[in-house]
C-alpha cells in the first residue's frame, strides 16, 4: 500500500487531549448525561401523576444517597452545558476564538460549573 | 446574472434548502433553555423534601404549567438534535446511524408527552 509509510501522530490512545479539547468533548459528554437525565425528570413528573404514594417514594429515592449522587451528576453536568453552552453561542456570534481568550473562557466554565452547583446545594440544603 | 458570488448563494443552505434549520433550533432552543433552566433548577431547589400537595400546589399555578411546559418541549428538542449531532459525527454505518436517530427521535417525543401530561394531570387532579 502506498499510504504505509506515513507518520502515525498523534495516535488517539496515547496522546493527551490538551485542555480546551477537553472541555470541548465535555460539552457532548454532559449534553449526553443531560439527556439520560431527561429520564429523571420525566420519572419525576410521572410519580407526582401518579399520586402522593407514587410521589413520596420518588422523593424518597432522590433524597438518598445514590439519589443525591445522581443529582449532583445531573447539577454539575447542567451547569456546566449551561455555562459551556453561552460560550458557544458567544463563538456563533464570532466572539472569543483567539486562543488566549478562549483558554480564560474555558477556565470561566470550569468554574461557573463549580460556583453555581455549590451555591444551588447550599440553597437546597439550607431549606 | 446574479451579483452574488457563488459561495454567498449556498451559504446556510444544505441540499435541500433547508440545512441550517436544526442548527438555528438547537441555538434558540439553546438561549430560552438559559432561563428556563435557571427558573427550574431554582424551583426544584425550593422543592427539595417537598410532600406530594406543595408540588400539586406548585405545578398548578398557570405560569408554573406555562414554564415547565416550555422547559420540557425545548429541552427534549434540544436534546434530541443534539443527540442526532452526535451519532451523525460518530456512527459510520448508514443504517444504524438512522436507526439510532429516529429511535431518539421517537423516545423524545414519546417522553416529552409523557411528561406533558404528568404535568397536566398533577395539575388538574388536586384544585
Amino acid at each position: 500500500m502506498a499510504t504505509q509509510n506515513r507518520p502515525l501522530s498523534p495516535h488517539i490512545q496515547i496522546y493527551r487531549l490538551p485542555l480546551l479539547a477537553l472541555i470541548s468533548i465535555t460539552h457532548r459528554g454532559t449534553g449526553m448525561i443531560l439527556s439520560a437525565g431527561m429520564l429523571l425528570l420525566a420519572y419525576w413528573l410521572g410519580s407526582a401523576a401518579a399520586g402522593p404514594e407514587a410521589f413520596a417514594r420518588a422523593s424518597a429515592f432522590m433524597g438518598s444517597a445514590l439519589g443525591r449522587l445522581l443529582l449532583l451528576g445531573f447539577s454539575v453536568a447542567l451547569f456546566y452545558h449551561l455555562a459551556n453552552g453561552i460560550r458557544h453561542l458567544f463563538w456563533d456570534a464570532g466572539f472569543g476564538f483567539e486562543l488566549p481568550q478562549a483558554k480564560a473562557s474555558g477556565i470561566a466554565v470550569i468554574a461557573a460549573a463549580i460556583f453555581l452547583t455549590a451555591a444551588a446545594w447550599a440553597a437546597g440544603l439550607a431549606l | 446574472m446574479t451579483m452574488r458570488s457563488p459561495l454567498g448563494q449556498v451559504r446556510g443552505l444544505g441540499a435541500s434548502g433547508t440545512g441550517a434549520r436544526l442548527f438555528w433550533l438547537q441555538r434558540l432552543s439553546a438561549i430560552a433553555l438559559i432561563g428556563l433552566c435557571l427558573w427550574f433548577v431554582a424551583s426544584a431547589v425550593s422543592l427539595a423534601g417537598a410532600d406530594w400537595r406543595t408540588f400539586q400546589v406548585w405545578i398548578s399555578a398557570p405560569w408554573t404549567m406555562a414554564l415547565l411546559s416550555a422547559t420540557l418541549i425545548l429541552a427534549f428538542l434540544h436534546a434530541q438534535i443534539g443527540l442526532q449531532v452526535i451519532l451523525e459525527d460518530y456512527v459510520a454505518n448508514e443504517a444504524v446511524r438512522t436507526a439510532a436517530i429516529v429511535a431518539v427521535k421517537i423516545a423524545a417525543f414519546l417522553l416529552c408527552l409523557f411528561s406533558l401530561a404528568a404535568v397536566l394531570k398533577t395539575a388538574f387532579i388536586g384544585g
